[in-house]
This record gives structure tokens, sequence and C-alpha cells, in this order.
């Protein structure tokens, strides 16, 4: 295989409150190939922005990359100083944001935005750059770019917004898109629409694309392969349809049972992950995931799991792993309890009586 | 034996009925926004009927006339056989008891400086259905206890609660009257995943405990899906297409319901890798200045146009297959708009 187009080894971003440490991305280490698809999924919190805040130099104050590598096109990412780094910014890789409103300058023109990427970093000629600028908004689908250019960014609708942050992104030709939510703020027609851009776009430009998503339906659209992540570490990796068919990692398996999906036959009863997410300056011991996991074991408790093969390309950090939990209990026991074990709902006040305090699944921040 | 004759009869009527509700916004002289322009359906007891549109499609503005926090500019609302659109002060504060509302924001929608009990107790008190002291405390336990929260929670305060617990609390404060009908509107859409499927189950087992009825607003078609007997498809102010919910992803009979199935992302790789999407052409119109005809001709993709599309308003009807929808080709959609779905 070639050299990977990015390398990240054991990547540490830790903020500094008043409240103490908030270690929000642990031991990230993945590769992304040249013209690689790659999905960073999981809920708010897990660390999957700041992860790529951190690929950018972007982490602000108080927090800050506190370990690893990040390796690009053979350089470390992470001993580069500021102007080194803006070289590469923008030009080389590039970003998109959830929110494209915010992100546009209102009191500026769309093509005067898109071309200013472009001057910034002397890689496109001077003389070819407004035409550029014009082909790119067609690229992206603009209709009547000539036209649509001199526009300012609140006479685009929140679709078209979206479309002039990709082309300023795409304006250097980077090796590598990271799209951070780029269509939370969307609605579900314009979504897909941005999202049959981006595959377009990754297949014609070559361009190498993490997309950061919550949405697992939009990491099976668009990416080969598939990163989830769990208060702030990698705990399972691998091909998509690897992790579709066969998850390893009791969360993964979790979330994919949770969402309601529109295919589906049967109105069944969704699997709801017990309790919330752990506190990152007070994180529990062993694996992060035990207090919620409706497969653990005694080990998960006093040992942290390490994130190995369980299959082949495929990586899960669990001492369990869905292979062994199918195999302990007949498959068939696990999809009858779960939902219901796995709920923490009590709705009929059956429960408490017994030990109000403890019995309940939630508790307060 | 009459008895339960009766009670049958009594049954069948529905619990609510929207009767050509329209809700016009002044914008300008002259100029009006049609928010919500010509809606109507009932809903039987115990049903969920799901409501979904894209944003801006009045979907929540009826959702507030319903509640009447919005009043309608013209229309019926009857609520267990009572218009609540023609009263006014006590007497629609008596009938809406019935109807609660659950908010999308479960931030701003809890008063920050009350605590969780005040907050839960608050219709309560409105309606002097409960004095001061222990009753209301037994009272807030319970209903915390009904939503699966601590009933010792009750002295905290919201900031003290995540999002999913503080949606918890919205439910506990809509079941605190015993209303026979809950308007939902958006209620997990600020959720995590793994938080919305605790919610919507909260929501399905209340509704077996306590026979509720739901209008369930939300955008995200899965959810609605999963969670109603029948939903509604709204776009531009007008409903365009009401189907159930066993059958909505097998059959469309409105172009924009084929185009909103084939946009959502189905988490398996494989039916993702032969997706087909309905290309849309432009934009949502703006509702200031609605298209001619059938709302939805600038963007359909087999709209005769010019033509009867652009020139005649498509009722809404019933179609072969039992949904009722607004289109003059219904017949076609299937068959000249190619998905993969």
């Amino acid at each position: 295989m070639t050299r990977p187009l990015l390398e990240v080894r054991d990547l540490n971003t830790h903020f500094f409150t008043d409240d103490g440490e908030v270690k929000a991305v642990r031991g990230v280490s993945f590769n992304v190939q040249p013209g690689e698809t790659v999905g960073i999924v999981g809920e708010s919190g897990c660390g999957k922005s700041v992860t790529a805040m951190s690929l950018l130099g972007l982490v602000q104050r108080p927090g800050r990359v506190v370990h690893g590598e990040i390796i690009f096109k053979g350089q470390d990412l992470l001993k580069l100083n500021k102007k080194e780094l803006r070289n590469i910014r923008g030009r080389d890789i590039a970003m998109i944001f959830q929110d494209p409103l915010s992100s546009l300058n209102p009191v500026l023109r769309i093509g005067f935005q898109i071309n200013e990427a472009m001057r910034a970093h002397n890689k496109i000629p001077r003389r070819d750059i407004s035409r550029r600028g014009i082909d790119l908004l067609k690229q992206v689908r603009v209709p009547d770019a000539e036209h649509r250019i001199k526009d300012f960014p609140h006479q685009f609708s929140g679709g078209m917004r979206q479309r002039a942050m990709i082309a300023m992104g795409l304006s250097n030709k980077p090796d590598l898109l990271i799209a951070d939510e780029p269509t939370t703020a969307l609605d579900v027609t314009v979504q897909a629409q941005i999202l049959e851009l981006l595959r377009d776009l990754n297949e014609q430009t070559g361009a190498a694309i993490i997309l950061i998503t919550h949405n697992l339906g939009i990491v099976a659209g668009l990416c080969r392969r598939v990163l989830v992540m769990y208060a702030g570490e990698i705990v399972e990796q691998g091909p998509v349809e690897q992790i579709f068919d066969s998850p390893q990692h009791p969360y993964t398996w979790s979330l994919l049972r949770s969402v309601p999906r529109i295919d589906s036959d049967r109105q069944e009863r969704l699997l709801s992950i017990e309790g919330l997410p752990p506190d990152l300056i007070d994180l529990p011991v062993g694996c992060k995931f035990n207090p919620r996991c409706p497969f653990r074991v005694e080990r998960c408790f006093t040992e942290p799991p390490v994130i190995e093969e369980v299959a082949a390309d495929q990586q899960a950090a669990c001492w369990v792993t869905m292979k062994r939990a199918y195999e302990d209990m007949n498959a068939a026991t696990i999809e009858d309890t779960s939902p219901g074990a796995a709920s923490g709902v009590h709705p009929r006040g059956l429960r408490p009586e017994a030990d109000p305090t403890a019995a309940l699944a939630e508790s307060p921040q | 034996m009459t008895d339960t004759a009766v009670s049958l009869l009594a049954v069948t009527e529905p619990i609510l009925r929207v009767v050509n509700v329209v809700k016009h916004f002044s914008a300008g002289v002259g100029a009006s926004v049609k928010a919500v322009d010509g809606v109507s359906f009932d809903i039987m007891p115990g049903e969920t009927v799901g409501l979904v549109g894209e944003s801006g499609c009045g979907k929540s503005t009826l959702g507030r006339v319903i509640t009447q926090l919005l009043p309608a500019t013209s229309g019926e609302v009857i609520l267990d056989g009572v218009d609540i659109t023609k009263l006014r002060g006590e007497k629609l504060r008596q009938q809406r008891k019935q109807l609660q509302i659950i908010f999308q924001d479960p931030y701003a929608s809890l008063d920050p400086r009350m605590t969780v009990g005040d907050i839960i107790a608050e219709p309560l008190v409105n309606f002097k259905m409960i004095g001061r002291g222990k009753s209301k405390d037994a009272r807030v336990q319970e209903l915390l206890r009904t939503v699966g929260l601590n009933p010792y929670f009750n002295n905290r305060y919201p900031h003290e609660f995540s999002g999913g617990q503080r949606q918890r609390i919205g439910i506990a404060r809509a079941l605190a009257l015993n209303p026979k009908i809950i308007i939902c509107d958006e209620p997990v859409s600020a959720l995590d995943v793994s938080i919305q499927a605790q919610i919507i189950n909260l929501l399905e087992d209340l509704q077996r405990e306590f026979h509720l009825t739901y209008l369930f607003i939300a955008h995200d078609l899965s959810v609605v899906r999963h969670i109603s007997n029948r939903v509604m498809v709204m776009y531009l102010g007008r409903i365009c297409e009401v189907a159930p919910s066993d059958d909505l992803y097998r059959s469309q009979d409105h172009p924009y319901t084929r185009a909103l199935l084939s946009s959502i992302p189905v988490p398996d790789p494989r039916i993702e890798s032969h997706r087909r999407l309905v290309e849309l052409s432009g934009e949502i119109p703006s509702p200031r200045k609605p298209p001619s005809g059938c709302l939805f001709h600038t963007r359909c993709p087999i709209a005769q146009v010019p033509g009867v599309c652009a020139d005649v308003v498509p009722p809404l009807e019933l179609k072969p297959d039992g949904h009722l929808a607004s289109c003059h080709f219904s017949d076609q959609v299937r068959t000249k708009i190619a998905v993969s779905i």
C-alpha cells in the first residue's frame, strides 16, 4: 500500500479548565490514505471535532495537544511553527464547518472570499484566480455562477452557502478535506445533495475526505472507512461494510440499534443505551464505556482495553467483543433481552420502590 | 349492551379535529406569509399522528395554532367536541387542560430559576389541583418516577441535568394535568442518538400506560415513522400526503414524499452504495410568494408546466392505495420517478 497521506499517532488533546483537566482526546491513532474517505462518528463530547481541530492546529486555549504525532505527507504538523502551519492549512488541508453562515464574512462578496483563499497561498496563478472562482462555483453546482459570485452570503440559501464553503475549501486543490458536520444545519433534501456533491468531488479531484458526523447513515453513504469515538477514544475502526455488518464493540453495536431506520419493516422497540457519557474530567477506571455496557465483565472495571485486531483490518477496544458476547449467550438471547435490559428506563415506577437512590439509572451531572 | 354500544361509538369520535386551519402572518404592508394554508385532519384517541416537513413548512406553527399559543387566522380546532378557537379566557384554559405540549429545546423550555419540583407542579398550582407541601411533593415525585428520574431530585435546578433528563422533566410537566393529547414539537431533535432512543421509548411506554394521543412533529422522517401510526407530510403550509407509517416506505403518492424518502441516509453501506436521489430543482420557494397551482410544481420532476400543475391547486384526496395525496399525477409518481429505496 502507498504511504498514508496522514498518520495520526497517539494524539492527546486536553483542556486545562478551572474545574480540572478535560481529557477530550486520548491516544487517538489512525491513517488516511490518499483519496480515501474516512468517517469519524460519535455523540457530542466524544472528541471527534477536537480531533479535527488538533489536526489543523486550531485548538484554542485552554486546550492544547499534549502528546502525539500528526504526520502529513512525511511532515509532523505538531513540530511546525505558526507560519509553516498556515502554509498548509487552507492549501493542502482544507476544512469546512457545520454552520456556513457564521463561517462566511457577511460584508464580503462570495467571490471575493473564494478568491481570497487562492490569493493567500499562491498555488493558483494570479491571472487564473477569478476564472477559477466561477468554475469552482459551477463545480459545486451553484446555478448561474457568473452572477451569483457577486452575491453576498445573505443572498445565498443555507445549502448554497455550504456549497460556497466547499468551493472555497477546494480552491487550492487540497490533498485532504476535513468536513465537520457539514450537513447538520441543513434540511434532508439539501443534505442529500451536498453529500452527493462531496462524493462526486472526491472521485473527480482525488482529495481525501475526513467526515465528522453523528449520523451513521451519512457515514454509510460517503465513507470507505469509519472510526467510532466514545469519551475521547477510538473504540472501533475498520471498513464501513464490516463495521456496520459485524460491529465488535458494544458501543458501536448499540448505536446501530438505537436509531430508527426508514427502511425497517418492523416497528420494533429501539435499543437505548443506558445512562450518560462519562465526565471527561473524572473518567471511569478501566473501559470508559463500562457504566453503560450491557456486556461488561469484571475485567472492564479494572483494566482499560487496548485496541486490537478483531477481524481483518478491523480493530476494537473491548475485553468482550460482540463475537464472544454472541457465543456466550446464544444470539437470540441478546436480541431479546437487550432492549429492555439496556434501556435503564423504568417509566412504570416499578423499580425505585425498593431503593429509590440506587435503582435509578441516571443521576445529574 | 346498549352501554357498550354507546361507548364504542364515542370511542370512534376523533379526539382532535383540525378543520381548514389557516395561519397568516403579516409581513409588511399588504403582504403576508401563509405559514399554514388550509390544513384539515383528525386524530383518533390513542393514535400517534406524525407531522414531517422541512424547515419553514409550517409544522411548528400548526402545533402552536392547535394549542392556541398562536391564534388561528381562520378555521376550527375541535378538541373533544368543542371548537377551542372560539373560546376565550377561563373557558379556553379549562378546555385546553386536556392538551399539553412538549418543546424542542430542553434548555429554553425550563425556567432556570425554578426547581424541578416547582416546574412540574406549576400546571397543578395554576389549576388549583393541589395544595402546597406534602401532597404536592408526593405528586411531583410520582411524576418524576413515571418519566424515569430519581423522585428525590425535585429540589434541584434544571442546570444540574443533562439534555435528555431535562426533556424528561418537560414530559413530566406535560403529564401533570393528565392530558388526553400531547403535541410533541421536535422532542428529540436536540438530543444525541443514544438519548433519542431513551426518550422515544419513554413516550411509547407512557402512551400505553396513560392511553395518550400524540401529534408528533419532527423533521426526521425515520423517527416520525417509527413512532407514528399515520404520517402527514407538509410542504409550504399545506399537507401533501397522509399515509399509514407501515406503507409509506413502500408506496408514495406525492413526488415530494418520494423525494424526501430518497434523501434519508440509511445506516447500511450496501443500500447506500446504490442510492439514487430524486433531483429537486431549485430551492423551497418563499412562503411570502408561494407558487400558483400546486405548491410543489416549481421543483417537481413530473410537473406539467405550463399546464394543470401550474394552474390548478390539486385537492388532498383519497388515492387507490388508501393514502391521501394532493397531486394531479399521483398515479405516475412510482413509475416516473426512479429511486432505489
